[in-house]
């Protein structure tokens, strides 16, 4: 190599194991930088190193188990690797999505935190040539009564509705749950969906040396800077000083990089293109770069600039948002800056791909690092960290002395849950309908949308059980991937594929590590099941305050097709007279229920799940809804059966009531009541159509029974039980986030 | 009927305005470009939703000066019809092609929900499809659209019939809770002096097929495309 060995710049601090270690390096890894490039890195190198080996970018700690994941079937067209993953639905159409958390910055700065965590996600979809049609977002908070959870609450809820809404991609669905164990560290993982023709995806692979590298978007600025570092550490008193690493969103020129970047991409001159998310410029070119098994050099000089004086080390961590980088056909240069010109939009030349493998960074005349791509990439640390069941079982309640509540207290008080009552006063301030694709938006069990143009449809649904989890780790995440696909089949869609947002604590603690890695045994397993891979993922780590994790939270995403969108089924009781019906694969116990929640209860362990029974549940809704023998179909989840038969009269078109017997019915039993954990689906049809769809349950070998019968009458009667009015039921489930936003309480 | 979409940098509904009046309804619509200065012999010009320029500074303050709204002035003040929805109706307002303004609504907060409109004069080129108090059901989706105007402004608008919808509930009553913004007299839409030019709140452009939940916003666009000139 002819050319100088880089050297420190005038007034950088000095580089040594103590600076490594400052930049959140262990001892051995300090050590390894040296040995892979041969000397003292400089202080750049080491904060490229630094962000690259950090958790949140190289998966240090999750790689090895990600791997064992099922990522492939007839219908994958993009498994991991690339930006997002994508599933063929049909017409030539591939569905590009992926999860993807930002609990870190939206604790720290819920606002813009959660706006740009619905940013960052949209530029994982569009940089694979889909337009984005869907958002989601999984969001946990603290207790009600901490008194940071309603300026989170509002700050959050608020990023994402100041951002979705201003891009123009519908949010369709989502979760929301309340429990102290979040009060320290929030979760907000936001999920988005593209469409593509399945010949026009675009890549994140680098090809061709000589080809230009173009920056194209936002002018780089000092924010968000170890903003990847900060997701990779736990929180402490601290974290409050961290403000400044979180990114500040601007939604309408993510709007303009949309359009632009789509119409781009059309032009056929992008070869590789990649946001320039977590670790930024960073992280976007030398991963490029290593995926194509090449180099890329780049004139930090070039890079447009918020304000003047940035240092390299600067320039090259910043996470200024709105930011992509592309790798363009030589010689077609002209023409991608002549659109991005039509958006007003920055598209500068910045450099070039190479073919030494190498990631070499020039600035005012000098290299300033040159570092072997593969070992910011591919070849970052991986570990196998030690794992270990917890000694200490979770620690179980003694059983209560005191007296169940009477049906109709229990009921009134589970649908005045936060997490149980209507989540309207958050998605009210979503845009659910722009793109005119939203058949069934936030509301119903899983999201509907139509593919124009095609008589296809998708159905999406994301889910948690955290309390579940915390039980068990692995049997919670069984239980939630099943949740999220008997949703999606609930509405009549067949689940076809899984993305993944895995939430734990400290992996170096051997018991967090351990709930990790039964987390991600139990999403092979039960993916395995459905045959429905997981094709894209992401895994945040860290999520602990003062030493306090979170309880084990995989977030499951599932899609689902359906091959007519006009026979997709909702939650909803449409007809009186109709049949209410129950079917299910095991029977409901109060473990990790809202119930055994509100009222103090130890609801014993969880019950084992038969995966096998699942997929035929799922199986027998799937043709029950084609056949159009189903007219509502509702997964009973929080709160349990009585709590999902109210929310089905709850139609928003109008109210209906419902009259159903239990059996023992006269002795009250809670777990009759407001067991959950069973996989139960409530079901309603016309009269003539019982038989066949008992035979179509039976022949799958699950228990089918009629319950009763849906009424005009605005009343819900169980037995001699309960007897109460559907309105009312219905004030208190849509008051029950408003009342506490308004009260002092 | 020839139709043009205005798409500003940060339009939204355009893709779905224009899906609306070409692919349901069968007319012929187009996508005027924001630096255009020519509406392509369009015979009626929809301003759609959106934030345009971002609406960082106040919605509408800034398209008002694009070089396209130059000509949809000229073309409004020629007696040519201008529809404005949600951002459009913003826009308008700013141009003073409409009386009165938006301004945040009553919740501070962003509302998307479907809301029942009252027709209060039918006899505009925007309404003649339907009959007055005629009830409308279309989605609104907005922050930004509690109807301002002074006293007399409004008193005025009354007499000369430029109401043309206000926000009530399914029985076609006015209430507050049927009020989903605030608005002044629950105003959700109205027309200039002329009858050229009309603004609303709620998206027409999202109510044109049942499977995405109803088609009342057809009358809307089946108003104007009889309407032409």
């Amino acid at each position: 190599m002819s050319e100088r060995a880089p050297a420190a710049l005038p007034g950088e601090p000095k580089v040594d194991l103590e600076q490594g270690r400052a930049h959140g390096l262990a001892a051995d890894e300090y050590r390894k930088i040296e040995q892979i490039i041969g000397r003292t890195p400089t202080y750049t190198e080491l904060g490229v190193f630094s962000v690259m080996w950090s958790e949140h970018c190289s998966y240090k700690s999750s790689r090895r188990h990600l791997k064992t994941l099922p990522s492939k079937s007839e219908l994958v067209v993009q498994g991991p690797g690339e930006n997002a993953g994508a599933i063929d639905v049909g017409d030539g159409w591939a569905a590009v999505f992926k999860i993807e958390s930002h609990n870190h910055p939206s604790f720290v700065e819920p606002y813009q935190g959660a706006a740009t965590g619905v940013g960052g996600i949209l530029r994982d979809i569009f940089t694979m040539g889909a337009r984005p049609i869907a958002s989601m977002d999984s969001l946990k908070f603290g207790s009600f009564d901490h008194p940071r959870t309603r300026y989170l609450l509002g700050g959050v809820v608020g990023g994402i509705g100041g951002y979705g809404n201003c891009v123009g991609v519908p949010t369709v669905a989502g979760e929301v749950m309340f429990d102290a164990a979040y009060n320290e560290n929030i979760l907000v993982n936001a999920f988005c969906l593209g469409l593509v023709r399945k010949d026009e995806m675009m890549s994140a692979r680098a090809r061709g040396p000589g080809n230009p590298v173009l920056y194209v978007g936002s002018a780089t600025g000092r924010d968000g800077i170890h903003g990847a570092s900060m997701a990779s550490a736990e929180f402490d008193k601290e974290s409050e000083a961290k403000r400044p690493a979180v990114q500040v969103g601007d939604p309408f020129t993510e709007k303009l990089l949309i359009e632009a970047c789509l119409e781009a991409g059309r032009t056929g001159a992008i070869v590789a293109i990649q946001d320039m998310g977590a670790a930024g410029l960073t992280s976007s070119s030398s991963e490029m770069a290593d995926r194509g098994g090449l180099g890329i050099e780049l004139d930090l000089d070039l890079v447009p600039l918020r304000e003047a004086g940035l240092t390299p080390y600067e320039i090259l961590l910043s996470e200024s948002q709105e930011r992509m980088l592309i790798v363009a056909e030589r010689g077609r240069e002209a023409e991608l800056q002549a659109v991005f010109e039509k958006w007003d939009l920055h598209a500068v030349v910045i450099g070039h791909v190479t073919d030494d493998r190498r990631w070499r960074m020039r600035w005012h005349g000098q290299v300033v690092a040159d570092i072997p791509v593969a070992s910011l990439a591919a070849d970052a640390p991986l570990y196998d960290r030690p794992a270990a069941a917890p000694k200490i079982q979770p620690v179980r309640k003694p059983p209560s002395s005191e007296p169940h509540p009477t049906p109709a207290k229990a009921l009134r008080a589970l649908l005045d849950s936060p997490n149980v009552g209507s989540k309207k006063w958050v998605f009210r301030q979503y845009d659910s309908l722009v793109q005119s694709n939203t058949v069934e938006g936030p509301g119903s069990d899983a999201a509907v949308l139509r593919i124009k143009n095609s008589r296809r449809g998708i159905a999406l649904k994301v889910d948690s059980n955290p309390r579940a989890c915390a039980l068990d780790p692995y049997l919670g995440a069984v239980g939630t991937v099943c949740e999220a696909v008997r949703n999606v089949a609930c509405a009549g869609a067949r689940p076809v594929g899984i993305t993944n947002c895995l939430n734990y604590g400290n992996p170096e603690r051997p018991e967090v590590m351990w709930q990790f890695i039964r987390g991600v045994e139990a999403l092979r397993d039960a993916s395995l099941a459905f045959g429905a891979p997981v094709v894209s993922g992401n895994v945040s780590f860290y999520n602990e305050t003062e030493g306090r994790a979170i309880p084990p939270t995989p977030t499951i995403a599932v899609l689902g097709v359906m091959l007519d969108v006009s026979k997709h089924v909702t939650q909803f009781f449409k007809n009186p007279g109709d049949v209410i019906a129950l079917v299910r694969t095991a029977r409901p116990s109060l473990a990790a229920s809202e119930y055994s929640a509100i009222f103090g209860i130890d609801g014993g362990p969880l019950g084992s799940i038969d995966l096998a029974r699942e997929a035929a549940l799922v199986e027998g809704l799937v043709a029950g809804a084609e056949g159009g023998l189903i007219r509502s179909a509702h997964d009973i989840a929080e709160g349990g059966l009585v709590v999902a038969i109210a929310e089905a009269c709850f139609n928003p078109r109008a109210i209906l009531g419902a009259e159903v017997e239990l059996g023992r019915a006269g002795n009250a039993d809670a777990v009759d009541f407001f067991g959950e954990g069973a996989s139960t689906v409530l079901l309603s049809m016309a009269e003539g159509d019982i038989a066949e769809v008992e035979r179509s349950f039976a022949s799958r070998g699950l228990e089918f029974a009629v319950i009763g019968r849906v009424t005009s009458e605005h009343r819900l009667k169980i037995g001699t039980a309960l007897d109460e009015d559907v309105s009312e039921l219905m004030r208190i489930y849509e008051n029950a986030i408003p009342r506490r936003l308004a009260g002092g309480d | 009927m020839k139709w043009g979409v205005v798409r500003f940098p940060g339009s939204l509904d355009d893709g779905d305005s224009l899906y609306a009046l070409a692919d349901v309804m069968g007319q012929d619509a187009r996508i005027l470009w924001h630096k255009d200065t020519t509406l392509g012999g369009a015979e009626c010009v929809l301003l759609p939703g959106g934030f345009s320029y971002g609406d960082y500074l106040r919605t509408g303050a800034i398209a008002r000066f694009s070089p396209i709204m130059k000509s949809v002035a000229k073309f409004a003040a020629d007696g040519g019809l201008v529809i404005g929805t949600c951002n459009g109706f913003q826009i308008l307002c700013e141009a003073h092609l409409l009386p009165g303004a938006l301004t945040r609504n009553r919740s501070l907060s962003f509302i998307c929900e479907w809301v029942w409109l009252r027709v209060e004069n039918a006899k505009t080129p925007f309404t003649r499809a339907a009959k007055q108090g005629d009830l409308l059901r279309l989605p609104i989706k907005h922050g930004e659209g509690l109807y301002v105007a002074p006293e007399d402004e409004l008193r005025q608008m009354e007499e000369r019939g430029q109401v043309i919808l206000r926000y009530v509930d399914s029985e076609g009553r006015e209430t507050e809770s049927a009020n989903p913004n605030g608005s002044m007299r629950a105003i959700a839409g109205v027309a200039n002096e002329r009858f050229n030019v009309f603004g609303l709140m709620p998206h027409p452009e999202h109510a044109v097929e049942p499977m995405l939940g109803g088609t009342d916003g057809l009358k809307i666009f089946q108003s104007i495309a009889g309407s032409a000139r």
